[in-house]
């Protein structure tokens, strides 16, 4: 019961945090079409800011300030980067953002320096929330799961019930049509794309000293991203939301098992000592969104929620 | 451009000749003279890295630019294949059974085995779909193979890998694979039996196929073919061809490590393959010795090699999608062209333009490179010390990247005028 | 026209300079990451070396000859190194130094014995400053290979050793990497812990994939309820810090017995949370009692580089160079490779000693804890290392059995 619990209120914590992260991405996926292999590297862009302003101006303030430098920076890669590449179609463009990547990494390792910054969690946070069955839960996670949540509420109202919400939609099906309407169309994929990487960089702001501010995070959190909106639903907000609560949950829970394939498989005689045999389910989790992907891309290639076959 | 369509549409026997044998006859004659330039260990080590990377570009180009399947994964056959005849070398070693009279210089074949029997396997799910669910699917499933790469010791040897000894079983052409000179012209034969092979493989029907299913499937379709089949059977040789270039490494290195079936090499080389150029059969051998030599000599100089890596990516994707061979393409056509004065006199102020801006960043990124890793260094090209707080420093880079930005643009307007 | 004069002048220079150094220099190829994520590791490893050659320079060189690092970048990558092997061995370079990967290492050594054998009279060396795989020193050992760092064996000897003197530690759990050296440390522990401990139950004893895991959490709740009293990992890196981090927020506190804790990095990242909780088994930490002079030292390599003295086997593998060359008198890789063998030397911490049968260094232990009660700080923070009370481990505890069988050039 203890175990059930724990691994619940963990999983929807990671859950949400994976959210955070992959939101920017479906949002950026589904209005564009653009692949964006370097979301991860905004979401490192948006930890260091949050460091170096939170440094002067303490946390609260870079909470703010650093996502939107982190979208005017993601605003100016469309301008001048993305938009020359957009006529040589999705391929293009993905490839543009996987060079990107590249860049960005090196350039926050001459900036910030290939040590770790010692990016902490705000005083006024660090504290122990509750107790519970002996653990501590930290207040840090929980504001984690609001601004989640918030950003959830926030991007769903934004989309479906106010006007600007409706054009972008709009631009995704109909570009022309919005065009002539009178809508400046690539003007609406810059905002777009800003929007994205400032919700990235936010996602950087409350991750970067959730976990680890250095330069290889962006690396690590990478391939996790796309997992979730992929399994989601390319494109789908509510997919994406529903992706990172499974992934969260079904990571976390996978780590209470501790059954081993040679105690599954016992029938066949695998021994417990062999490579295959001495792997339990626990040691596993880490892996097992990546076999969600290959399983939900093969059966159900539209994913959980998404609209149409990319 | 001049019209060069002619009442036949066939190309005549010359033609076939000059297209489809000069370049393999003119490409062994080079691999058979670099020896007698007397090359260092050093040189031959380098290039036994490019055959090998050029066998693997080329085999990664069957499938993003012939078949149009972006993958994030080709390192996984690469690294099985590798595998597989690291394995049989270890077999040899010990001579035991049918093992005992293999050479070890036809390894590349059980690497070819390997790569296509991973590639059959794991190819079944992934080429279901093609684009970005087939991109997806390859980073999926090369992110498990990668750890279970890390897992499976007795099969990957954990984190040391496996490692083996060359110099063992029958000899073929007297070469006893001790010397890097002799594995030269392992790499070399194996080398021009790939590219043979993989241009043999364009000319085939289901070469052909491929590279329909990439341009329309929903046409292939209705003349009868089924795109995923063709996917598949192509998917299976790219994986066999990654895995001989797999084979090629086993013997050379002697030694496979789980890394190899990482994302990390999985991306170098589809940054080989689109930087030399996809739409070009020889694109990918150009990507190759460039990046090769980048990897492995521009590190001696830079420490930022990474980021020219990145930038050079970028631009190619921003302003030449063709890539290295487009560009040489339109060069030779430039040359050819009546009005060649012009476009060359334009290329070349463009060319020059290019190359201030660029010093200028060069500057700009060596001079906080070298304050940023704390060495105390100072960056001093030609003897000239670029110091960090030195106004001048910043003032020459940012003049030479105008000044180059300005003779760019200016040209490029030339440019504009003379398409009107 | 004057800077052309300039220009001609600085190329012939450079050219002179370079022909006339290469006659007396003795030249060490440093082969390890300078690009991409493990560049910090790499980089930080190059100012030691370079600021260890420095000193033996300015005190006559290694037998009268000026040592000079060469530095190879390697990507931490097998193959690449064996390039970079290549390339150094082709510019006259016959010692190399390398520490990051054990996959590296194991590579390179066997290209070095491949080198040997069939290159007589050419033979390269192999100094190892941090790969820590057993084998290197037992089933896999090498005439040409000298290990600078204690074994991933010999630490937990140390380290078991410690454990057996605690008597409230009555459980135990053990959280790895899913690797290589993840696994060693487990098995290590394991049969360890039975011979020094019987009574220490082992609680748990769990691998995780290699640097995929987020969110650690599960695991700490999982030791939570297994009632561990300590926790022992061979974590580095990201898979480290994240741990801790994880544990400190849900108030597991137990001390965390780590191979890394201190760890280029480390320190920054896990902050507050981490003291009292975290302890390391190292060779060297800053606040070991030492002498001033060797203070001196840390505070000049820390002015110049900017950077934390971190690696002081460095200075201990450079030093016996140094000696054993002094004492054979001349550049051959052979003659020197016999000096180091056996070779006990005196060191700011201690003495240490290299073993003849299978070339690992025998030196001084120390399990330390993350404080911030300390003189010296690292990494820009607050917070250092200090050592525990039954923290001195002499050598010769760590002193393993070894099946190790070398064969020697006659």
């Amino acid at each position: 019961m203890e175990t059930f619990f724990f691994s619940l209120l963990n999983g929807v914590i990671y859950g949400l945090l994976l959210f955070m992260l992959s939101s920017g991405l479906t949002l950026i996926f589904s209005m564009m079409g653009v692949l964006n292999f370097a979301h991860a590297s905004f979401y490192m862009l948006g930890a260091y800011f949050a460091y170096t302003i939170g440094s002067v101006t303490g946390f609260w303030i870079a909470l703010f300030l650093a996502p939107i430098l982190v979208g005017l920076a993601g605003a100016g890669v469309e301008r001048w980067g993305l938009r020359k590449v957009h006529t040589n179609g999705h391929l293009a463009e993905l490839l543009f953002t996987f060079g990107l990547a590249y860049l960005i990494d090196e350039l926050v390792k001459i900036i910030w320096g290939k040590i770790p910054v010692p990016y902490e969690i705000p005083a006024a946070l660090d504290f122990p929330l509750f107790t519970l069955f002996g653990a501590q839960y930290p207040a840090y996670r929980i504001f984690m799961l609001v601004v989640s949540i918030a950003m959830l509420a926030g991007l769903w109202f934004l989309l479906k019930r106010t006007r600007a919400g409706l054009i972008i939609q709009a631009a995704l099906t109909h570009p022309h049509m919005v065009g002539h309407l009178g809508h400046n169309v690539p003007r609406v994929f810059m905002i777009v794309f800003g929007f994205g990487c400032a919700l990235a960089g936010l996602a950087g702001v409350i991750g970067g000293n959730y976990l680890v501010t250095e330069p290889a995070m962006a690396l690590s959190i990478g391939p996790i991203v796309f997992v979730v909106v992929v399994v989601g639903g390319m494109g789908s907000l509510e997919g994406a939301f529903i992706a990172s609560l499974l992934i969260g949950l079904l990571q976390t829970f996978a780590i209470s098992i501790d059954t081993t394939f040679a105690e599954i498989f016992a029938f066949t005689g695998l021994s417990p000592l062999s490579d295959l045999g001495r792997i339990s389910i626990a040691s596993l989790a880490p892996m097992l969104p990546f076999l969600l992907l290959v399983l939900v891309l093969m059966i159900r290639p539209r994913g959980l929620m998404g609209e149409r076959e990319i | 451009m001049t019209d060069t369509l002619s009442i036949s549409l066939a190309p005549s026997q010359s033609e076939k000749f000059r297209t489809r044998v000069l370049p393999f006859l003119i490409m062994a004659a080079v691999l058979v003279v670099i020896p007698l330039t007397g090359p260092s260990r050093t040189t031959y080590s380098l290039l036994n890295a490019i055959g090998i990377n050029m066998v693997f570009a080329l085999s990664y180009n069957m499938l993003l630019g012939r078949a149009g399947l972006l993958s994030f994964g080709h390192a996984v056959y690469f690294g099985l294949g590798g595998y597989a005849a690291m394995h049989a070398m270890q077999a040899i070693e010990t001579g035991t059974g049918l093992w005992s009279i293999f050479p070890v210089f036809a390894l590349p074949l059980v690497g070819f085995a390997g790569g296509a029997l991973a590639g059959a396997v794991i190819g079944w799910p992934s080429c279901r779909r093609a684009g970005i669910p087939f991109a997806m699917i390859s980073l999926g499933l090369a992110e498990l193979v990668a750890a279970a790469g890390f897992m499976f010791t007795s099969l990957f040897g954990g984190e040391e890998g496996v490692s083996g000894d060359r110099m063992n079983g029958p000899e073929l052409f007297g070469l006893s694979l001790g010397p890097i000179n002799e594995v030269y012209w392992f790499i070399a034969a194996w080398t021009l039996i790939g590219t043979v092979a993989m241009f043999a493989f364009t000319r085939t029907p289901l070469g052909k196929m491929g590279e329909a299913v990439r341009d329309n499937p929903e046409r292939v379709e209705f003349v009868g073919y089924d795109p995923q089949r063709v996917r598949y059977l192509i998917f299976i040789f790219a994986g066999g061809f990654a895995g001989l270039a797999g084979g090629m490494a086993a013997v050379n290195y002697e030694i496979f490590t789980p890394e190899t079936l990482s994302v990390i090499p999985s991306g170098f080389v589809l940054l080989m393959a689109y930087v030399g150029g996809i739409r070009y059969f020889a694109g990918p051998m150009l990507g190759a010795v460039l990046l090769t030599y980048m990897q492995s000599n521009l590190s001696d100089f830079t420490e930022a090699w990474l980021l020219y890596l990145g930038l050079l990516f970028m631009m190619i994707v921003m302003f030449a999608p063709s890539g290295l061979a487009g560009v040489l393409v339109s060069i030779s056509q430039g040359l050819q062209s009546p009005d060649r004065r012009d476009i060359l006199g334009r290329w070349a102020r463009y060319a020059a333009g290019a190359l201030l801006a660029f010093t200028g960043i060069v500057i700009t990124i060596e001079v906080a490179v070298r304050e940023s890793s704390g060495f105390g260094e100072v960056f001093e090209p030609f003897g000239f010390a670029l110091a960090p707080d030195n106004p001048v420093t910043w003032l020459l880079a940012l003049g030479l990247v105008g000044a180059g930005g300005w003779v760019m643009r200016s040209s490029g307007s030339d440019k504009e005028e003379a398409s009107s | 026209m004057n800077y052309l004069k300039s220009l001609v002048a600085a190329a012939v220079l450079a050219t002179c300079s370079i022909s006339v150094s290469s006659a007396d220099t003795l030249k060490i190829g440093y082969i390890d990451p300078l690009s991409g994520h493990f560049a910090l590791a790499g980089d930080t490893g190059l100012k030691h070396f370079r600021y260890a050659a420095d000193r033996i320079n300015e005190a006559g060189g290694a037998g009268g000859m000026t040592v000079e690092i060469v530095p190879f970048d390697n990507k931490v990558n097998p193959k690449e190194s064996l390039v970079q092997l290549q390339k150094a061995i082709d510019q006259g370079i016959r010692y190399i130094v390398q520490g990051n990967g054990s996959s590296v290492a194991s590579a390179l050594i066997d290209a070095i014995n491949k080198h040997n054998k069939r290159n007589p009279g050419e033979e390269v060396l192999f100094l190892n400053y941090a790969a820590v795989d057993p084998a290197f020193t037992n089933d896999r050992c090498s005439f040409w290979h000298f290990r600078f760092d204690a074994d991933a064996d010999m630490k937990m000897a140390a380290m078991t050793d410690w454990l057996a003197k605690q008597d409230d530690i009555k459980k135990v759990y053990i959280l790895g990497q899913d690797y290589s050296f993840g696994k060693a440390v487990a098995n290590a522990a394991v049969t360890m812990i039975a011979e020094k401990r019987p009574d220490i139950e082992i609680v748990g004893n769990e691998l995780h994939p290699l640097g995929k895991v987020k969110d650690f959490t599960p695991y700490v709740q999982k030791m939570m309820t297994s009632d561990a009293d300590a926790v022992i990992t061979g974590n580095w890196g990201q898979d480290m810090t994240l741990l801790i981090k994880a544990a400190s927020a849900a108030g597991h506190n137990v001390p965390y017995l780590t191979y890394y804790g201190g760890g280029l990095g480390a320190v920054a990242t896990m902050g507050e949370g981490a003291i009292g909780l975290v302890k390391q088994i190292t060779e060297f930490h800053q606040n070991i009692d030492t002498s001033e002079e060797q203070v001196a030292n840390m505070d000049r390599f820390q002015e110049r580089y900017g950077t934390d003295y971190y690696y002081q086997r460095v200075f201990t593998l450079m030093e016996m160079f140094d000696k054993a060359v002094d004492e054979v008198g001349e550049n051959d890789p052979v003659k020197v490779a016999f000096a180091l063998a056996g070779m006990e030397h005196e060191t700011p911490y201690g003495p240490v000693s290299m073993r003849e049968d299978n070339h690992q260094l025998i030196q001084p232990l120390f399990i330390s804890t993350f404080s911030d009660d300390v003189s010296r700080t690292l990494e820009g923070t607050a917070f250092g290392f200090t050592t525990d009370p039954d923290g001195n481990i002499n050598g010769d505890a760590t002193r393993t059995a070894t099946t190790c069988q070398m064969e020697r050039p006659s």
